[in-house]
Parts: C-alpha cells; sequence; structure tokens
C-alpha cells in the first residue's frame, strides 16, 4: 500500500516564512495528484517534504502506513525526477539508471535487467552508452524518468518534470508521462505550474495559494464548481472574465447588463449574506456571437460591445473587448495577474475574452452583439473570494 | 544561510521538540539539520586547526617576544621591557626610511601594474591570434621562482656582466644608488606580478556582457567611452579585489630587494629590515617589534580598503539553495 | 571586434611584443648559463662562447641536486595535504550551513593577507624548540598554513558550479553524504582540485622567506633558498653561472607545466569566470 497521507503539515522557517501552511491531503494508492499553484506557493516544499529533502515543521507525512518525517530520502521508498533532471554528468545513462541500484547493493544481473526493462519502457535502448551531454533535452528527460523507475518505488515524484521543454515536445511528454503511469500503476505526486498539464494529467488536483491547499478535486470539479475566486481564475485556459456587480432584489447590474438571477441563486446568495456588492465571474467559452445563436436566444442575455482584438486560431477565435466598469478589484485577482505577469500590463483588467464559434464573421473594430447564459456565471464574495452559488 | 533563531512563536512545536529546546525557546534543530552543522565542522576543523595553530599562535607569540629585550648572543641577557622595543623602531631612522621606501614601491608598482594588468587582460579576453602561446607567456613570469627571475634582472644591470647596464653611460652601477636601485627593483615587481593582476581583472571582465559593449556602439560610443562608461564601472568589484591582494602583496615585498641589493643603500624594504634584526642582528626582540609593526600596518591598509572603498571581500556571498 | 587583416597583424605585432618581455628574463638567464666563464662578464646577450660546464658543474655537487630533491618533496606533500584538507573545508563552506562559516572565511582572507615577515622570528624560535627547525615539517606546516586560504576560495568556486540537484539527486538514489560525496561531487570538482594542486604547487615552489628562515643545512634547505647560498671560486666572486644553469633549470619545468595547464590555470585564478 502506498497512500501518501500529509496531516496537518507545516513547515515554518527560522526568519518566520510560512511557505505550507496546514496542509492536509490524502493520496490514495497508484493515484496521479497534481500539485499545482503560481510560484511561490508551497508545491515544491510540499513535495520537498514527502521527499524527505526539507524537515517537517509540524504534523506528519505518511507513506504506506509508516510515519516518515524522521527518515532520510533514502529510507523512504521513494523516487524523485528533478526540473533539472539532474542527471549525473560523468556516467552514462546506463550507469545513471543504475546508480541507485548499485548503492542498495542489488546483483549485477538483476541491474542489468531492470535497467534494460526500464530502457525499453521509455526508447532509451540505443542511447544507454551516451553521457547526459550528448542527449537532446527530451532525451535527459526520459532518462531522468527511467532513474526513477528502475527502483520501482513506491511513489513517484515528480517536480516541474516538463517546464525546462519547449512547448511541443512537452505536449508529446505529457501522454509519455500519462501512459507510463497508467502502466505502471505507481502513487504520483507531481508539481507543476502550469494548469494545462495539471488539467490532463491528474486524477485529482490540489490547487495551492500562499502555502495553503485552496481545494483538492478532479479536474473537471475544479473548472466546473471552483470554490473560490482563486481557483476558479487559476483554472482554465484562457482565464475566467471577472467583472464586479451589484444585486438589488434579484436583479444583478453588471457592466454585460442586467441580469434576472434564478431563484435558487438569490436564495443562496442572500443565506450566505455576502451584501450587495459581488464579483461575477464568466468563463470565455460561455459566450458566443450572438447572430450564431438562433434557437436558444431567449434563454439567455445578449449585449454588444466593439472587438478591440480578434485573435483567430483556427479551430476557435477569440474576440478581446473592453466595457466601461469590467474592472473587478480583488487581492485573489492581483496574484493571479502578477502570477501570469500581467499585473503592470497596460490594458489590463477592464479587458473581456470570449470565446466564438470560427464560423463567427465578428471583425476587429466592429461591433458584435454577444450571447452568454446567465446560468453559468459565477458569484463571489469579494470580502473572501467565496463561492456564493456552489 | 546559518540556522540562527529568528522571531518565530513557539506555542505550536511539539512537545518532545520543546524539550529539547532547552534554553533556546525557538523553532528546534531537526536531525537533518544537526547533522549538517556536525559534518560542517567536521569538515572544516582539520583547516581550520592548521590555520590557528601556524598563525595565531605564532603572532601572539610574536608580540610577547615583541615585548621583552632578547637579542641571542646574549641570552642570559632577556628580560621583559614592555613597549621599549617599539619606541626604539618608531624613532629610528632605519625604520622611516624603510617604511617610506616600501610605500613609494608599493604605490607605484600597483599603480603600473593595474594599467599594464587592464591592458593585458583585454589582450587575453579579445586576441584574435595565438592566445594559447599569449597565455603561457604571460604567466611564465606568474610561475617562475621570484628568486631565480632576481637574479636574472641583478646580472642585467650590473655593469660588464649586463646588456641593460651596458646600455647606460658607462661607470654607471645602478643598483648601488639607491634611487635608480628602487626603479629597477620596481621594473622587478612589475614583471613578476603583473600576469596576476591581469588574471584577477580578467574575470572582472569577463563579466562585462558583450551585448552591452555592443549596444553602446550603436549608440555611437568610442573605443575610450566604451572603455570608462561601460567596462570599468562595471569592473569596480574586481578592481577594487585585485588592488586589495597586489597592496597587500606589495607591501610585504621582501625576495627582490634582498637578490638585487639585499637592501644597501637605503633600499630596505620593511620586510628586508625584519629579516636583518631577527637573522643578521639576532635580535628577537626588536625583529619581532618590527614583525608586529608590519602586521599592523597590513591590517590598516586591508580596512581602508574594505571600509573605505567597500572592497567585497571574495567568497562571503551567500549561495542560495 | 574588427576580424580585417590589419587587426590582425596589429594584434600579433602586440602579441609578440607581449611574449619578448615576458620571457625576456628567462632568455637572458639561459644566455649566462651557456656562456664560459671568460666571458660571462662580457655584457653581451648572446653568449660568443657555448658551453655545458656550468649545468655540469652544478650537477657534480650534492648542494643542487639536494636542494631540488627538497623542493619537489616539501611542495608535493604540501600540496596533497592542502587539497585534501582545504577541499573538506571547502566543500563545507560551499554546501552546508553551520555556524561559524563566515568567521571562518574571514580568518581564512586575514591570513592570506599576512605578512609571513611577521611570523618567521615566532616561528622560528619556535621550530628551534620542537625540533622542527631545518625539517621537512618544518617547512611543509607554514606552506600549509598559507596555500589553505586560497585553496579554499578556489576549491569552494568550484564546489558552487556543481548544481545543487545532483546532491538531492544522491540522496533521493540513497547515497550517504559520504557515498555521495566520492561518487558525486569529487568527480566532478576533479578538475577544480588539478588546477588548485597546480596554483599551490606554484606557491610552494616559489617561497623564499620561509625558506631561508626556517632552513640551515641540506637537510631541507630548498632550491630557491639554496641558490641564495651558492658560492663562486672566491668570496669576490659570485657564481653567476651556477646560478644562472640553477636558474634554469628549475624554469624550464615550469614553463612547459604553464604551456600544458595555462587553460586551467587561468580558469582557476579566474573562479572559472573565463572559461578556456
Amino acid at each position: 500500500m502506498a497512500e501518501i497521507v500529509l496531516d496537518h503539515v507545516t513547515k515554518r522557517f527560522p526568519d518566520g516564512t510560512v511557505p505550507v501552511n496546514d496542509a492536509n491531503l490524502t493520496i490514495a494508492d497508484g493515484e496521479f495528484m497534481i500539485l499545482v499553484g503560481p510560484s511561490g506557493s508551497g508545491k515544491s516544499t510540499c513535495l520537498n517534504m514527502i521527499a524527505g529533502l526539507e524537515d517537517v515543521t509540524e504534523g506528519e507525512i505518511r507513506i504506506g502506513d509508516r510515519v516518515v518525517n524522521q527518515l532520510a530520502p533514502k529510507d523512504r521508498d521513494i523516487a524523485m525526477v528533478f526540473q533539472t533532471y539532474a542527471l549525473y554528468p560523468h556516467m552514462n545513462v546506463r550507469e545513471n539508471m543504475a546508480f541507485s541500484l548499485k548503492l542498495a547493493r542489488v546483483d549485477r544481473a538483476e541491474i542489468d535487467r531492470k535497467v534494460n526493462q526500464a530502457a525499453e519502457l521509455l526508447e532509451l535502448t540505443e542511447l544507454l552508452d551516451r553521457k547526459p551531454a550528448n542527449l537532446s533535452g527530451g532525451q535527459r528527460q526520459r532518462v531522468a524518468m527511467g532513474r526513477a523507475i528502475v527502483r520501482s518505488p513506491q511513489a513517484f515524484l515528480m517536480d516541474e518534470p516538463l517546464s525546462n521543454l519547449d512547448a511541443k515536445l512537452r505536449v508529446q511528454m505529457r501522454t509519455t508521462v500519462a501512459r507510463l503511469q497508467n502502466e505502471l500503476g505507481t502513487t504520483t505526486v507531481y508539481v507543476t505550474h502550469d494548469q494545462t498539464e495539471a488539467m490532463t494529467l491528474g486524477d485529482r488536483v490540489a490547487v495551492l495559494r500562499a502555502g495553503v491547499i485552496q481545494q483538492v478535486g478532479t479536474p473537471e470539479e475544479l473548472y466546473q464548481r471552483p470554490r473560490n475566486l482563486f481557483v476558479a481564475g487559476f483554472i482554465g485556459s484562457p482565464a475566467m472574465n471577472f467583472l464586479p456587480g451589484t444585486l438589488e432584489e434579484g436583479r444583478l447590474r453588471t457592466a454585460l447588463g442586467d441580469v434576472q438571477l434564478p431563484a435558487e441563486m438569490a436564495a443562496k446568495v442572500r443565506q450566505a449574506g455576502a451584501g450587495r456588492d459581488l464579483i461575477v465571474g464568466i468563463r470565455p467559452e460561455n459566450f458566443e456571437d450572438a447572430a450564431l445563436v438562433d434557437g436558444q436566444r431567449a434563454e439567455g442575455r445578449t449585449f454588444k460591445a466593439t472587438v478591440d482584438v480578434l485573435e483567430s486560431l483556427g479551430a476557435d477565435k477569440y474576440a478581446y473587448f473592453r466595457l466601461q466598469g469590467a474592472r473587478a478589484t480583488a487581492q485573489e485577482l492581483e496574484e493571479l495577474a502578477a502570477d501570469a505577469g500581467t499585473g503592470d500590463a497596460p490594458g489590463g483588467s477592464d479587458q473581456v475574452v470570449a470565446r466564438l464559434d470560427p464560423a463567427s464573421r465578428a471583425r476587429e473594430g466592429q461591433q458584435l452583439e454577444l450571447w452568454f447564459d446567465p446560468g453559468k456565471l459565477h458569484l463571489f464574495n469579494p470580502a473572501n473570494g467565496a463561492h456564493l452559488t456552489l | 544561510m546559518s540556522t540562527h533563531s529568528g522571531a518565530t512563536g513557539v506555542a505550536q512545536a511539539p512537545p518532545q521538540a520543546q524539550q529539547r529546546a532547552g534554553r533556546r525557546a525557538k523553532a528546534p534543530l531537526s536531525e537533518g539539520a544537526r547533522a549538517e552543522r556536525r559534518l560542517g565542522w567536521l569538515l572544516c576543523a582539520p583547516a581550520v586547526i592548521v590555520m590557528l595553530a601556524v598563525t595565531a599562535y605564532p603572532i601572539g607569540y610574536a608580540i610577547w617576544l615583541s615585548l621583552q629585550r632578547y637579542d641571542l648572543r646574549f641570552p642570559a641577557d632577556r628580560h621583559f621591557i614592555g613597549l621599549t622595543n617599539y619606541a626604539t623602531v618608531l624613532t629610528s631612522s632605519l625604520w622611516w626610511t624603510a617604511f617610506g621606501v616600501t610605500l613609494f614601491i608599493t604605490v607605484v608598482s600597483v599603480a603600473v601594474e593595474l594599467v599594464l594588468g587592464m591592458g593585458l587582460a583585454m589582450m587575453m579576453r579579445w586576441a584574435l591570434v595565438g592566445r594559447a602561446a599569449l597565455r603561457t607567456a604571460i604567466l611564465v613570469p606568474y610561475g617562475i621562482v621570484t628568486v631565480v627571475a632576481a637574479y636574472s634582472w641583478q646580472y642585467a644591470w650590473t655593469p660588464g656582466t649586463g646588456y641593460l647596464a651596458n646600455l647606460l653611460p658607462s661607470g654607471n652601477a645602478p643598483l648601488t644608488q639607491q634611487w635608480p636601485a628602487i626603479f629597477i627593483i620596481i621594473g622587478a615587481e612589475i614583471w613578476k606580478t603583473t600576469p596576476f593582476m591581469a588574471l584577477l581583472l580578467l574575470a572582472g571582465l569577463a563579466l562585462v556582457p558583450e551585448e552591452l559593449l555592443k549596444a553602446a556602439k550603436v549608440d555611437g560610443a568610442s573605443a575610450w567611452q566604451r572603455f570608462t562608461q561601460v567596462m570599468l564601472p562595471l569592473m569596480k568589484p574586481a578592481i577594487l579585489v585585485a588592488l586589495l591582494f597586489r597592496t597587500l602583496d606589495a607591501f610585504r615585498i621582501f625576495d627582490n630587494i634582498f637578490i638585487l641589493t639585499a637592501g644597501a643603500n637605503n633600499t630596505r624594504s620593511v620586510s628586508i629590515l625584519g629579516y636583518d634584526n631577527l637573522f643578521t642582528a639576532l635580535n628577537l626582540g626588536i625583529g619581532s617589534a618590527i614583525s608586529v609593526l608590519i602586521f599592523v600596518a597590513v591590517a590598516i591598509i586591508a580596512f581602508v580598503f574594505v571600509k573605505g572603498f567597500g572592497t567585497a571581500a571574495p567568497g562571503q556571498e551567500v549561495e542560495r539553495r | 571586434m574588427n576580424r580585417n587583416p590589419r587587426a590582425k597583424t596589429l594584434w600579433g605585432i602586440t602579441d609578440i611584443i607581449v611574449i619578448i618581455v615576458a620571457l625576456v628574463p628567462v632568455l637572458w638567464l639561459a644566455s649566462l648559463s651557456f656562456k664560459d666563464p671568460g666571458t660571462i662578464a662580457d655584457g653581451s646577450f648572446l653568449p660568443h662562447k657555448w658551453t655545458l660546464d656550468n649545468y655540469r658543474g652544478i650537477f657534480q655537487t650534492s648542494l643542487f641536486t639536494r636542494a631540488l630533491v627538497n623542493s619537489i618533496g616539501i611542495a608535493l606533500i604540501a600540496t596533497a595535504l592542502a587539497v585534501v584538507v582545504g577541499s573538506m573545508a571547502a566543500y563545507a563552506v560551499a554546501r552546508l550551513r553551520f555556524p561559524g562559516k563566515g568567521l571562518l572565511i574571514g580568518a581564512a582572507l586575514l591570513i592570506a593577507m599576512f605578512p609571513p615577515i611577521s611570523l618567521v622570528s615566532p616561528l622560528f624560535n619556535l621550530w628551534r624548540q620542537l625540533g622542527l627547525f631545518d625539517t621537512w615539517p618544518g617547512l611543509i606546516i607554514p606552506y600549509l598554513t598559507f596555500s589553505l586560504p586560497l585553496t579554499i576560495y578556489t576549491l569552494s568556486a568550484f564546489f558552487r558550479e556543481i548544481p545543487w540537484d545532483l546532491e538531492r539527486a544522491a540522496k533521493v538514489d540513497g547515497a550517504t553524504p559520504i557515498q555521495a560525496f566520492l561518487r558525486v561531487i569529487a568527480p566532478l570538482a576533479a578538475p577544480g582540485m588539478v588546477t588548485t594542486a597546480i596554483l599551490v604547487f606554484i606557491f610552494c615552489w616559489n617561497d623564499f622567506v620561509f625558506a631561508i628562515s626556517l632552513t640551515s643545512t641540506l637537510n631541507s634547505r630548498t632550491v630557491p633558498a639554496a641558490i641564495a647560498f651558492f658560492t663562486g671560486a672566491s668570496q669576490f666572486q659570485t657564481p653567476i653561472g651556477s646560478i644562472a644553469a640553477a636558474g634554469v633549470v628549475i624554469t624550464i619545468p615550469i614553463v612547459i607545466f604553464v604551456f600544458i595547464f595555462q587553460r586551467r590555470i587561468v580558469a582557476g585564478l579566474t573562479s572559472g569566470a573565463v572559461k578556456g
């Protein structure tokens, strides 16, 4: 059984910083768990604590049924894949993969068998005699994984293994990693800051922010039912649009127009006691060109706006437009913007993105009538970021 | 980053750790961190012991000796006389002459070496032709035994024997006159240590990004302007470090003077003076006093450099994990 | 920089000037060493009469050969010790966290700035009392002390270049700290250790102050000290030829040495900032 449990785990540095604050997480045996979040959110620290490369200040970490807090990394039966691969430059691929087995005094024949097996799995058989300097980025990454596989450990820990690869290779390697984990069935904890990786690879995903786990769930849960502003803004690409809204007797006033809230939604908002000012979230994919929506027109709302920029990607079109009064402010949104690097960008947050069907006739600089379904709106409490209508 | 007590609250530390922490009521060190500390001390121990044993103790001993009247020719006469030796030295014209000579040699040779070294550094960085030969040639003065080079210069400047002396009007024996001898000594010093200076400056030069120089060129800067406005400011830390080390080295000059003139005709440096008193006059008291004064002078120079110019001592960067 | 032919010739000329200036004293010595004793005072750069007598002379007595043995032996032992002791400290400084590290670095710096002449008087007395005067250990110990700051400084720069992740990978792979050091770090730091060894060797080989103060007989007298005490046929005649021959004998190996290792030496002294 290689279940991994983090039980009220906190990490505190002597200078007072708290990179991980009261983390509680249960990773089932054989599960592919992703830790995702912006830089500095504590995800790597969590991973290092599971590995034993960092000490736990409070709480317990259990692997299998053992409490491992005091165990050295080598006694925890885990294998790690590093962001920089950390291949030993003076050893060739075979020796790199065999290193841990040699240290464990496994006999030669067994070592050769395991190394060859892993090499075959990762298509490295022809590269076994090369040194890391003579390998491409993708090949090095596979060797790093091969090194982890040969040990047949209880768990794999991966620290942003794909970040150093170029975009196309990354997409390719994603499927390799997924396939491998399926075949081997080993419990895997994977750290990334890329939410696309998180969504495509994970059985379950844990979103971290400033050392606190915001939500744990399947990718679909996180997408459909984000528990707070941060998770809603972090998951999904392009990110969810956020607008300020005012609630008056069941009518929601937003920059997109006035919306009559469905009864249950209005009731939930009142129950949460959130007051009049809210933050409204709507995903780009919940918009559509009104001209292409015939039958369902009545079930949604329409509004007109001038298209600022139109991105035509072939399979989709993205329309960017600016709306008066579309700038929502909240601490979570600032953090998300800072992480995306758009915090200081000109023309930032009163911009709204809509995804349109490629058949749309939208043009830059022209007015467009857009349609959206009010049922797909997400309402958040600006004071604490909590989702109000889940 | 050394683990020092921080200002964290202790309320949530697990119970057994609180007992272990004892007088330090802060977050306790884990096994891993303490093993790391022990290992660190263990690994440094031999080096520390050797360095301390051979410097701390002897310098203390030197101070002790300097406070005594101790002449090896009259060992029975040894007794404590406090600071009298220092008074003797500091009021002696021999000391101040030697001090003046030493200062002069130091300032002139370091200044020239800085200029030449900078030129050499630039050659080594951007040489188009014959890099290996250039480097070897430049490093030969560094590798050659100082004494051997000193002999070479001595013979070169001895009238009759030497090719350089024979270039001067006849009857001129530069090594036997104070100021010509001093300049020859300076020449020998410069020849010997410019390579070292050049290498220290090369390290700083290598940190100037090519792109900055290209940008400056495009902006219309001449070669001289690129040198003064781009390279020099960026090299300032390296220049200061090079100056610090070379100045300290130059102040301690000994080998070249010993061979070239043996300190005759007032060409003595303070180190030669110390040696003379110690081994020629066998006066341990005075010799030790001179040694301690040299040490103090060197410490003052280092202090002036570090505090006055803000020289960053190498090896004090904090590495990030 | 321009790659046009004019620039190249300019560089070529400057190169040659630098090389000549750098090598002139060595060539002069070589010339003196080949000069027949009768013509040695004639002041010309090249010998008129060539002879190998000077070389034969220095190898005839045990004065020079014994000093050579002393120099090589003492320098090698001091270098080996410095690299071993220095690597341990350098590794700790570059990688581990422990209190007192700043103090150690500061102390090492201080020692590097120490005037050796200040130590000569107490060491002279101390060594006499301990029986270390005029012995190999008597020189090895101060050489070790003075090469440690250089060693620690150079080696810690090399250790820092080794990616931190490699050690963590080794830890996760199951290595104890010693295994990690011996099987992962040391092989990667080997070039740095070679460079440091070269720099330390040159330092020990070169030393004069300690050599003349702490030795008195051929028991431990090294070459620089021995040369300074060469005597000629009479007390008025300096043995120029012999000294020159001795100088050449100990310089040529250094020149070859430097030529082979010039890349490493430059890398070491510039803390790896300049590669090749």
